[in-house]
């Protein structure tokens, strides 16, 4: 096993990685920027760097410098969390020439996935439905809107090199799609180093739905079910659950089997998700992401799996502690995850969080990465911190989530803390009636 | 002199005016990005640009100008 770890994250993952080390009794330590020099994580750790200014080409992205910690601090693995290193490619192959341990599957896995037209490929080689498109980009706006017409409107443009929701529109016309093709392709460009886009049937009110995978380095690869993460705003997810409940039990045979199916295709290693659109009883491949996720927290509290000390486990060569056969789910968990953002127009509100404070409780557990006294730049994600709240069974849960929320009371910036409450509250929320329009149709 | 000003702190990551440029009360200049998301940054009042004050991929503080307007 081993004995130090650097987290190369922030925020609340950076937090819960440390605790999942601490319970396994290794060392960590912490990267922070300039902005974070007081934050969490960095004074959670045993030992802690700084890696420069604040914005994160300069810091958290700042490859030489982080190696240059890892070898003075003495690493010998290295924990990505999500988000900035976690899928990057070179930074694993710069791991594995420097010896220190990725905690996570191999570049070449990663290459594959990273890019959605040969992610696509190889779901459909192994067998994976994925959503009529194209399978190469396409070169134009005409190309697409011809290729669109073969289709059928309407239509989801992709990034091929996207994520979180960047580099994505949805057409419903020809003349929709030639503008998104051209703004998405320059916002691509500059985010992701590529404008290259390709296109996909849209669905019109399906749900999102996840199947966790994991692997160890002898072959075992295990799912722990599944997870609900409908309701997104702007692409991103805002609450997650577990289990998924409406869904057949032949359905959710086949996303099991289809995730199972796309882990071995691929000899996967490590912690992973692959993400689904569901509508009436057909589901398609949407995504892979090879990393931890945010919303992994719901998955543990239902099959009672540290998900994040399997990894550290799968990565030093030990076999997974559980087999398929022993995971068990029991009750049912929700996260919200709340944000620094006006809760009506969810744009982002830096500031200084002045009161931070959520109950305790057998059926609570907070993953922050904030507290009082925190100053919240406008460097990073708004994440602040992860409300998750289990219950015997769903009703029970949500009942619960409903009071922890509504006891929960942040000061000093802006928070969704407000419209997680409506949310919560909205009877097609609380009768599990949702796809992922629900915020647009009903906020 | 009227100025364009950002009502929050962020990456500056596009201009969309250069200097000459004629706009409009309402129309979106820049576009500066905050917390991963962008922000567009909309000129209060119209006029024609007299110079440009911030450069792309520049860090600008809450209420820092980008534009002078004539």
């Amino acid at each position: 096993m081993f004995t130090k770890i650097l987290i190369v994250n922030r925020g609340e993952i950076a937090c819960r990685v440390i605790q999942s080390c601490r319970a396994l009794g290794i060392k960590t330590v912490a990267i922070y920027s300039e902005a974070d020099r007081d934050a969490l994580h960095t004074s959670l750790a045993d030992e802690a760097y700084d890696v420069g200014p604040p914005r994160v080409f300069e810091s958290y992205l700042n490859v030489d410098k982080i190696f240059a910690v890892a070898k003075e601090a003495n690493v010998d693995a290295i924990h990505p969390g999500y988000g900035f290193l976690s899928e990057n490619a070179d930074f694993v192959n710069r791991c594995l020439k420097e010896n220190i341990v990725f905690i996570g599957p191999s570049p070449e896995t990663m290459t594959i996935m990273g890019d959605k037209v040969s992610a696509r490929k190889h779901m459909k080689a192994a067998g994976v439905p994925v959503m009529p498109g194209t399978d190469d980009p396409v070169a134009s706006a005409e190309a697409a809107v011809s290729f669109a017409e073969e289709i059928g409107y309407p239509v989801m443009l992709k990034a091929a090199a996207g994520g979180g929701g960047i580099g994505m529109e949805k057409a419903a016309d020809a003349e929709a799609l030639e503008k998104a093709f051209h703004s998405n392709q320059r916002r691509a460009t500059s985010y992701f180093g590529s404008g290259s886009l390709y296109l996909e049937k849209a669905l019109e009110a399906p749900r999102h739905i996840e199947v966790q995978v994991i692997g160890d380095q002898i072959g075992n690869v295990i799912h722990l079910g599944e997870r609900d993460c409908s309701i997104q705003r702007r692409h991103q997810k805002v609450i997650e659950e577990a289990p998924a409940l409406g869904l057949s039990e032949d359905l959710l045979q086949r996303l099991r089997q289809a995730a199972i199916q796309a882990a071995e295709s691929l000899n996967y290693e490590n912690a992973g998700t692959l993400e689904f659109l569901v509508e009436d009883d057909a589901f398609y491949f949407l995504e892979m992401n090879t990393r931890l996720q945010v919303e992994h927290p719901v998955t543990e509290e239902v099959t009672g799996v540290d998900i994040v000390k399997e990894q550290i486990r799968v990565a030093a060569g030990k076999k997974l502690s559980v087999d398929q056969a022993q995971v068990k789910r029991h009750g049912h968990a929700i996260e919200t995850r709340v944000y620094a953002e006006d809760p009506k127009t969810f744009f982002p509100s830096p500031g200084t969080i002045e009161v931070f404070h959520v109950p305790e409780g057998e059926q609570i557990r907070l993953d922050t990465g904030v507290r009082a006294g925190t100053e919240v730049t406008p460097h990073y994600d708004p994440l602040l911190a992860k409300v998750i709240v289990s219950g015997k069974d769903r009703e029970d849960a949500v009942r619960n989530m409903q009071k922890t929320l509504n006891e929960s009371e942040i000061q000093g910036l802006k928070t969704n803390l407000p419209f997680l409450r409506e949310v919560l509250e909205h009877p097609d929320f609380v009768s599990s009636n949702v796809t992922i329009n629900f915020v647009k149709d009903h906020f | 002199m009227a100025k364009i000003e950002v009502s929050m702190a962020g990456n500056l990551w596009k201009l969309l005016k250069q200097e000459g440029d004629e706009v409009q009360a309402g129309e979106e200049v820049a576009i500066l990005e905050s917390m991963k998301m962008e922000i567009p940054v909309e000129a209060e009042s119209g006029g024609a640009i007299k110079a440009v004050l911030k450069a792309e991929g520049e860090f600008v503080d809450e209420g820092e100008a980008l534009f002078e307007l004539e």
